[in-house]
C-alpha cells in the first residue's frame, strides 16, 4: 500500500488499494444501492484480512505464554485471550472501514480541521491562558497545601518534577526550536550539571548556589565541546551525533568509578539553603530563624520556588534572545544556513552560542536535579530523558514556549496521574493494572497529536519586530515541510 | 592593489572544482565602480558556480579574487560578506518562516541599528509592496515579491557592490521588468556597483553597461550590452524562441 501511494500515477498506471477506493468514491458521489453492497463486502473482507493479520501476529505475542517452572520454563495455552484480540481486530476494523475509511461520509470528517480551528482562536487565548497559568505557578505551593492537605507533598513533588521538564524543555527549545540544531543528546548536560554540583559539594564542600553557575558554566562548555566537531552536520546526521555524545558521558560516568563512583553513584548532595539557612529542624534552621512551626513540607516548597525561578530565568532569557540579532541569527541559520552565510552571520559562532546556551540550562536544571533528589547515578540520565524532553519540545510545538508548558503539564503530569487510575479497575476487574498500560496511552496521545496537529500543540509563531502593529503567523502558514 | 583604481571587482584566471569535475575553467573579468555588469550563459554553465566562488563558497583552487584592491580568495565567506559585498543568492533564499521585517533585519546584522530605520524607508521607497507586506511571513510572498525582499534583505547591508543571481528565475515577465527597473534605479540614483547573472539574456544585456558570455565554465565573449546584444552567436544562442 504504502508503495502504491508513492507511484505517480500514469495514464498506464491504475491507482490500487485505498486510493483506486478514494477515487472511486470521488467519481461516484451518489452512491447507489450496489455500489453500498460491494463496500460492505470489500469491508468485511479488509477486516477478516486485519483479524488473519491479528492472529498470526498474536498467535506467539498472545497465544503462549511461558512460565517459570520447576526445571525451566513451562508453555501455557491462552486460546481466549488469542481469540479476544482476534475478534477484537475484526470488529475494530470492520467499523473503522463502515464509518470512516470506506463511508460516503465518512463519520469525524470535520475532526481535524476542528481541532486545528482551536489553534487560530488562540492568540488572545493564548495570552489568557499564559496569565493563568503563570499565576497558578505562583501560587501552586499555598494551592495545593490549602485545598489537598494530606497529599500536598505528592503534588508539589509533581509539580517539582513537572517545572524541571518545563525548564530542560525550554533550554532544548533554545537548540531544536531555535536555531534547528536537532539534537538527542541533551541529556549530557543536564548529567554534567548534576556531576558538576555533586563532585564540587563531595570534593569542595561548595554549596548549591555557589555551585549553580559553575555547573551552568561546565555544561555551556562541553556544549562546545560537542558543538564543535557537529558543527557541518545538520538533520539525522547531527541527531545521530548527538546521540552517541549523550552515551559518550552516560558511559564514561559509568565506568569511571574512581571519579564519579559508577553505578553506585554520588550520595549525601547537599540540600540548598535559604540565605545560608537550613531547610531544617535545627536551632538555626529556616523555620526557626522566622520563628514558625517547622514542617517538613517547608523543604519542597523552597525547591519548587527554585526550579520555578529557574524557568522563569531561562524563559525571559530566550524571550529576551529572540529579540537581539543573536537569536535573529538562531532562527534564519533553522531557515537557511547558506542565506544566513550570504548575509554575513559567522555560522559557526552563531551554532555554538546556541549549544552553549542551551547546555547552560540543562546544566542549571541538573544541578538543581542532584540537589532536590541529594543522589545521582547515570542511570537518571539515560537515552529515554533526551527523548522526552525532545518530545515535549515536538509536541509542544517547536520554538512555543507556551506549548512546552502544556506538553510537559500533559506528559509528564499525564504519565504521573495514570498511576491513579484505580476506578480503572471497576471496569477491567481487578486484575486490571493501569500502571502497565501508561506507556501505551502515552504513545497512542503522541500519535494522535501527530495526526491532527502535526506541528505540535502550539504553532503560531510571534513575530519579534514590527513596524506597528503584531500580527500572528497561522499555523496555516507554517505548512508542514516548508522552509526546509 | 590592481592596476585601475576603478575597478572594484577584479576575477583573475579562476578555476573551481565540485571534486574532480571543473566548474570554472579560468575565468576573467572585471567589474568598474557604478557600473552593472552582467554575466549571461546557458543552465550549467558556471554562472552560479563564479557567484558562489566570489563569495567564498566553494572557493576558488587557482586564480585570484581581488574586491576593492585586497585579495579575497581565500577569506571566509561571512567575512567576505563584511568587506561591503551582499548577494540575493539563487533561489532567493529568503527566511519563510520569518516576517519580510525580520527578514530585512536579518540584513542589516552587519549594520548599526541606527541606521536600521533610513535604511528600511530606502527599500520600502525601491519596493512600496514589502511595506505592504511588513508583518507577512516571508515564505507566503509571491515569486515576485520574494526576489524584491532579497533584494532588499541584501541593500540592508549598505554593500558597496551587489551581486545578484538570476533575479529573473520564475516570474512573469511584468515583475522582471519591475525588478530590473528597481536594479537601474538603485545604479543610477545611488551609484551602486552591480554584478548580475543572468539567464534572462535580452534584459539582463540591455540594462547593463557591459556582459560577459560564458560557456562551459568559460568566458567565451564580453562586451558592452549593447554590442553583445547585436551579436549574431549571442542572438543565435540565447535570444532565439522569443524576447521573454
Amino acid at each position: 500500500m504504502a508503495a502504491s501511494e508513492t507511484q505517480v500515477p500514469t495514464s498506464t498506471q491504475k491507482p490500487v488499494g485505498a486510493q483506486a477506493q478514494s477515487e472511486a468514491r470521488r467519481a461516484a458521489p451518489h452512491t447507489t444501492e450496489a455500489a453500498s453492497k460491494n463496500r460492505l463486502a470489500a469491508s468485511l473482507r479488509d477486516a477478516a484480512l486485519a483479524a488473519f493479520l491479528a492472529g498470526v501476529l498474536g498467535f506467539f505475542f498472545i497465544g503462549l505464554r511461558t512460565d517459570l517452572a520447576p526445571g525451566g520454563l513451562d508453555i501455557r495455552a491462552r486460546w481466549g485471550a488469542w481469540l479476544t484480540s482476534i475478534a477484537i481486530v475484526f470488529i475494530g476494523r470492520l467499523a473503522l472501514n463502515v464509518f470512516v475509511f470506506k463511508a460516503a461520509h465518512p463519520v469525524g470528517e470535520g475532526v481535524g480541521a476542528k481541532i486545528a480551528g482551536v489553534g487560530k482562536a488562540a492568540p488572545k487565548l493564548g495570552k489568557w491562558l499564559t496569565r493563568a497559568l503563570f499565576i497558578f505557578a505562583l501560587a501552586l505551593p499555598f494551592f495545593f497545601t490549602t485545598f489537598f492537605p494530606g497529599r500536598d507533598r505528592q503534588f508539589i513533588d509533581l509539580a517539582i518534577l513537572i517545572m524541571t521538564y518545563i525548564m530542560l524543555g525550554w533550554g532544548l527549545n533554545i537548540v531544536v526550536g531555535l536555531a534547528g540544531l536537532l539534537d538527542l543528546g541533551y541529556v549530557a548536560f543536564y548529567a554534567v550539571g548534576a556531576y558538576s554540583f555533586a563532585l564540587l559539594a563531595q570534593h569542595f564542600e561548595i554549596g548549591f548556589w555557589a555551585a549553580l553557575p559553575l555547573a551552568g558554566l561546565l555544561a555551556a562548555f562541553w556544549g562546545i565541546i560537542l558543538g564543535f566537531p557537529v558543527l557541518r552536520l545538520r538533520g539525522d546526521y547531527l541527531a545521530i551525533v548527538t546521540l552517541a555524545f549523550g552515551e559518550i558521558i552516560r558511559i564514561v560516568l559509568l565506568n569511571w568509578y574512581s571519579f564519579t563512583g559508577g553505578p553506585n553513584g554520588i550520595s549525601g548532595i547537599p540540600k540548598p539553603t535559604f540565605f545560608g539557612l537550613e531547610l531544617g529542624r535545627g536551632d538555626d534552621g529556616f523555620a526557626a530563624f522566622f520563628g514558625i512551626e517547622y514542617d517538613p513540607i517547608q523543604r519542597f516548597i523552597y525547591l519548587y520556588y527554585i526550579i520555578f525561578a529557574l524557568a522563569l530565568l531561562t524563559n525571559l532569557v530566550t524571550l529576551r534572545l529572540r529579540k537581539l540579532p543573536i537569536g535573529r541569527a538562531w532562527e534564519a541559520l533553522r531557515e537557511d544556513e547558506i542565506a544566513c552565510r550570504s548575509l554575513g552571520i559567522n555560522t559557526r559562532n552563531t551554532k555554538l552560542t546556541a549549544f552553549a546556551i542551551g547546555a547552560m540550562f540543562g546544566g542549571f536544571a541538573g544541578s538543581f536535579f542532584a540537589t532536590r533528589q541529594g543522589f545521582i547515578s547515570p542511570e537518571s540520565f539515560t537515552f529515554i530523558e533526551s527523548a522526552m524532553i525532545l518530545a515535549i519540545v515536538v509536541l509542544g510545538g517547536l520554538g512555543s514556549q507556551l506549548g512546552i508548558v502544556i506538553a510537559s503539564i500533559v506528559m509528564i503530569g499525564g504519565i504521573e496521574m495514570l498511576r491513579n487510575l484505580g476506578f480503572l479497575t471497576q471496569i477491567f476487574g481487578p486484575g486490571f493494572d493501569p500502571v502497565q498500560y501508561r506507556m501505551l496511552i502515552f504513545g497512542l496521545a503522541m500519535v494522535l497529536i501527530m495526526v491532527w496537529k502535526p506541528r505540535g500543540l502550539v504553532t503560531t509563531r510571534e513575530p519579534t519586530a514590527a513596524l506597528r502593529e503584531k500580527k500572528r503567523i497561522g499555523a496555516d502558514m507554517v505548512a508542514q515541510g516548508e522552509g526546509h | 592593489m590592481s592596476g585601475n583604481a576603478q575597478t572594484l571587482l577584479e576575477v583573475r584566471g579562476v578555476e573551481t572544482y565540485y571534486g574532480k569535475i571543473a566548474a570554472l575553467r579560468g575565468v576573467d573579468l572585471s567589474v568598474d565602480r557604478g557600473e552593472i555588469v552582467t554575466m549571461i550563459g546557458a543552465n550549467g554553465a558556471g554562472k552560479s558556480t563564479l557567484m558562489m566562488t566570489i563569495c567564498g563558497s566553494p572557493q576558488a583552487r587557482t586564480g585570484q579574487i581581488i574586491y576593492d584592491g585586497a585579495d579575497i580568495t581565500h577569506v571566509p565567506t561571512h567575512e567576505i560578506m563584511r568587506l561591503g559585498i551582499a548577494q540575493s543568492p539563487e533561489g532567493r533564499r529568503i527566511f519563510p518562516r520569518m516576517t519580510v521585517m525580520e527578514n530585512l533585519q536579518m540584513g542589516a546584522a552587519l549594520v548599526d541599528p541606527k541606521l536600521f530605520e533610513d535604511d528600511l524607508r530606502r527599500v520600502f521607497t525601491l519596493f512600496p509592496r514589502l511595506k505592504e507586506r511588513i508583518s507577512q511571513r516571508g515564505g507566503t510572498l509571491s515569486g515576485g515579491e520574494q526576489q524584491m525582499l532579497a533584494i532588499a534583505r541584501a541593500l540592508m547591508s549598505r554593500p558597496k557592490l551587489l551581486l545578484l543571481d538570476e533575479p529573473s528565475l520564475g516570474l512573469a515577465p511584468l515583475i522582471v521588468k519591475q525588478i530590473f527597473e528597481a536594479i537601474r534605479e538603485l545604479n543610477e540614483n545611488e551609484g551602486l556597483t552591480v554584478f548580475l547573472v543572468e539567464q534572462n539574456a535580452f534584459h539582463a544585456l540591455k540594462l547593463a553597461h557591459r556582459g560577459y558570455v560564458m560557456v562551459n565554465g568559460n568566458v567565451t565573449m564580453s562586451g558592452t550590452g549593447a554590442e553583445l546584444l547585436k551579436r549574431e552567436e549571442v542572438r543565435a544562442a540565447y535570444l532565439e524562441g522569443g524576447r521573454h
